[in-house]
């Protein structure tokens, strides 16, 4: 297994899976990155140095850079997915999902289901989310709630380089609209990464930690720092049974429903405001499904119902903490 | 060119100002106390003055992401600036926009913006209203080379057409959009201007990095746009000095490119030497200004370090309006 972090687990899943595939297109603002100046093409390998190399190995037919048009990228890759091909198209920021959102959203979503399940729309749109950098309102969003909630897309989040390159290849072999968010703050994490063939099927949780106390269902980088309040609650013997979920759609109900008839116990950790959350769905569920196993009321750990803050501190106020995840598991214990 | 003495220090301080402020935030930002993105305008000073210089508090503008030239031409508060882009209780949004997102409505600044092309049909806005308010006001927007390309933009433009209102397009061609260049991501054969005119607009063109040019085509626009003329669009040709924001290493540029475009089109040094040559202002007049600039760039940053970080306890406040 080689060690390497998510950025490097997806440069080289994508070149990997380009050069068994040739249907496979990339493009996106600056994927290429230097076209039409003096320094040239490849002079960036994309913004978030996700693309490097690719144009030099797959030419300007097979990787794309587009100018700064999100409907035209997100249709024309809706468009190549109904004509035999398999593109990635890349939104920079997840954010600007708002321009290209009908796209997404009553195109690529719909297809298959509205020509009777005889098409298919193999897109994979790449989406770089998430609050840390003080980006602010417009540059910091984990949209991936808003995607969950339409039907025929896929909605995937790595938060370990194995599991970006393992979800990511089935993503680039699946026949969905596939929403893959990358979380700003997460490329530079390292780990072990298997090598050779690795797919990580969807809808099947990563149980990242057993302690049979309290369960914790995160997703992204609140992963992380649910392993951080998991370590400090383990302190006083709390055990805390901690899930990644991978894909919030399919969502791995099971695995959750799972832990929590054990634990009795749920915190749900969502890196998005409160109401009509991915954190509010999940409790929903169990609620319904797991009523007679809760010992507690499910809590919620989410961002305020605000728009995400620029200054440094509001921002780290606005972000759901290690702290605040490992004062939700202390309440929800302390309820009788 | 009919400026007078006052005018002509005015609109050179304006752009002196919005230079600093730049020099200064690409040093700052090396201490690593600014967070987040910040894109600078310097190199564009005399889009942004030629332009604002001839309009009222009452215009409105709609800015990009690189709107700190357009805030200061406008009027907006320098210090408030700074401490926004700090981060500070005392910004001119309080600390929740930042450099990319700052806006004062009380000047006429609907906001620099986070969108690329977010702002152009928020100007037609800003000119169905000045229409109806008849006090012949007028709506722009600032576009650069990249933002032309998105559909709001083509949008924007249509409707400004059939509804025949006062906005106006200055699209700012840079020759980038981030690291690809107009010449790849501009389709008609890179000329902006020519896109407004096939939706039927009036269009013009100018040296975006001769302030007189500028300046000159701006009073024609303001003329033709306030007489009830419709829309129209101006294509300017500038450069911009620093990467497509801080920390950008521009590989994309040519070997000398920025020396040379520093050499010979810097708008501050061709105004300069114009106002000398002909007389009109000496040497002294701008070094005073310059020193005086400079001192007000001083002040703005130590008190933006002075001020206080925003109360976390606030940052779900002005959500929305409370009626009771
Ligand atoms: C909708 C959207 N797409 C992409 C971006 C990322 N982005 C920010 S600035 C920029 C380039 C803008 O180029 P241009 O309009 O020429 O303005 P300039 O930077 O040259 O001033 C891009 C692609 C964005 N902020 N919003």
């Amino acid at each position: 297994m080689a060690i390497m972090n998510i950025r490097e687990a997806i440069v080289s899943t994508l070149h990997a899976e380009m050069e068994r595939d040739s249907d496979i297109i990339l493009l996106g603002e600056d994927v290429v990155g230097g076209n039409g100046t003096a320094g040239g093409p490849e002079a960036i390998g994309g913004i978030w140095g996700t693309s490097p190399g690719l144009w030099k190995k797959f030419g300007p037919e097979r990787v794309i850079d587009t100018p700064i048009s999100e409907s035209a990228i997100i249709g024309a890759a809706a468009g190549a997915a109904l004509s035999g091909k398999r593109p990635v198209a890349e939104l920079m920021f997840a954010d600007f999902v708002g321009v290209s959102l009908d796209q997404i959203w009553n195109q690529m979503a719909k297809f298959r289901y509205m020509f009777g399940g005889k098409t298919k729309c193999p897109a994979v749109v790449r989406l770089v989310y998430g609050a840390g950098m003080q980006t602010a309102a417009q540059h910091s969003q984990s949209v991936y709630a808003m995607l969950t909630a339409m039907p025929g897309l896929k909605v995937v989040l790595p938060t370990t380089p194995a599991d970006a390159k393992g979800l990511l290849t089935e993503a680039l072999r699946g026949d969905d609209p596939v929403m893959f968010f990358e979380h700003k703050t997460l490329y530079g994490v390292k780990g072990e990464v298997p090598d050779g063939d690795h797919r990580q099927r969807f809808g099947e949780a990563r149980v990242v930690r057993e302690g049979g106390d309290v369960t914790v269902v995160a997703c992204g980088r609140m992963v992380n720092f649910s392993e951080k309040a998991a370590d400090a609650v383990a302190k006083d013997g709390i055990g805390i049974d901690l899930l990644d979920l991978r894909t919030t759609s399919p969502l791995d109900e099971d695995a959750i429903l799972e832990s929590v008839e054990q634990t009795g116990r749920l915190v749900v950790v969502d890196e998005s405001p409160p109401r009509c959350s991915l954190a509010a769905d999940i409790a929903a569920m169990v609620t319904e499904r797991a009523f007679t196993s809760l010992k507690a009321p499910p809590a919620m750990v989410t961002a305020p119902h605000s728009p995400i803050p620029f200054a440094r501190n509001l921002e780290r106020a606005w972000v759901p903490s290690p702290q605040k995840i490992e004062d939700a598991v202390r309440r929800v214990l302390a309820f009788r | 060119m009919q400026l007078n003495r006052d005018e002509l220090l005015g609109a050179y301080r304006r752009m002196k100002t919005i230079r600093e402020f730049e020099e200064r935030l690409h040093e700052e930002i090396k201490t690593g106390e600014i967070g987040g993105f910040t894109h600078l305008y310097a190199g564009q000073e005399a889009v942004a003055v030629g332009l604002c210089d001839q309009l009222t508090i009452d215009d409105k503008i709609v800015s990009t992401h690189r709107g700190h030239g357009h805030c200061i031409a406008k009027g907006c508060d320098v210090k408030g600036m700074m401490k926004e882009i700090y981060g500070r209780a005392g910004g001119l949004c309080k600390g929740r926009a930042g450099s990319m997102h700052i806006a004062d409505l009380d000047v006429g600044m609907l906001g620099a913006n986070g969108i690329v092309g977010g702002g152009a049909p928020q100007a037609v806005g800003a000119a169905i209203a000045a229409r109806i308010d008849g006090k012949g006001r007028v709506g722009v927007t600032f576009s650069g080379d990249g933002a032309c390309n998105q559909g709001t933009t083509f949008e924007a433009m249509n409707l400004a057409v059939v509804t025949k209102v006062p906005a106006i397009f200055v699209f700012e061609n840079n020759h980038y959009s981030e690291h690809t260049g107009d010449a790849y991501a501009v389709g008609t054969n890179r000329d902006i201007a020519s896109r407004a005119e096939g939706f039927g607009m009036k269009a013009w063109r100018a040296n975006g990095c001769d302030f007189f040019e500028t300046y000159a085509a701006f009073t024609e626009i303001l003329e033709y746009v306030r007489a009830g003329n419709g829309p129209a669009a101006i294509e300017l040709d500038t450069e911009r000095y620093y990467g497509h924001f801080e920390g950008d290493p521009q590989r994309y540029r040519g070997k000398g490119e920025l020396d040379r475009i520093r050499a010979e089109r810097d708008c501050l040094k061709a105004f300069r030497a114009r106002v000398t040559g002909a007389a009109l202002l000496t040497d002294a007049d701008l070094d005073t200004i310059d020193a005086e600039v400079l001192a007000l760039i001083d002040e703005a940053v130590a008190e933006a370090r002075a001020d206080e970080q925003p109360d976390p306890a606030t940052v779900a406040d002005d959500v929305y309006v409370e009626y009771y």
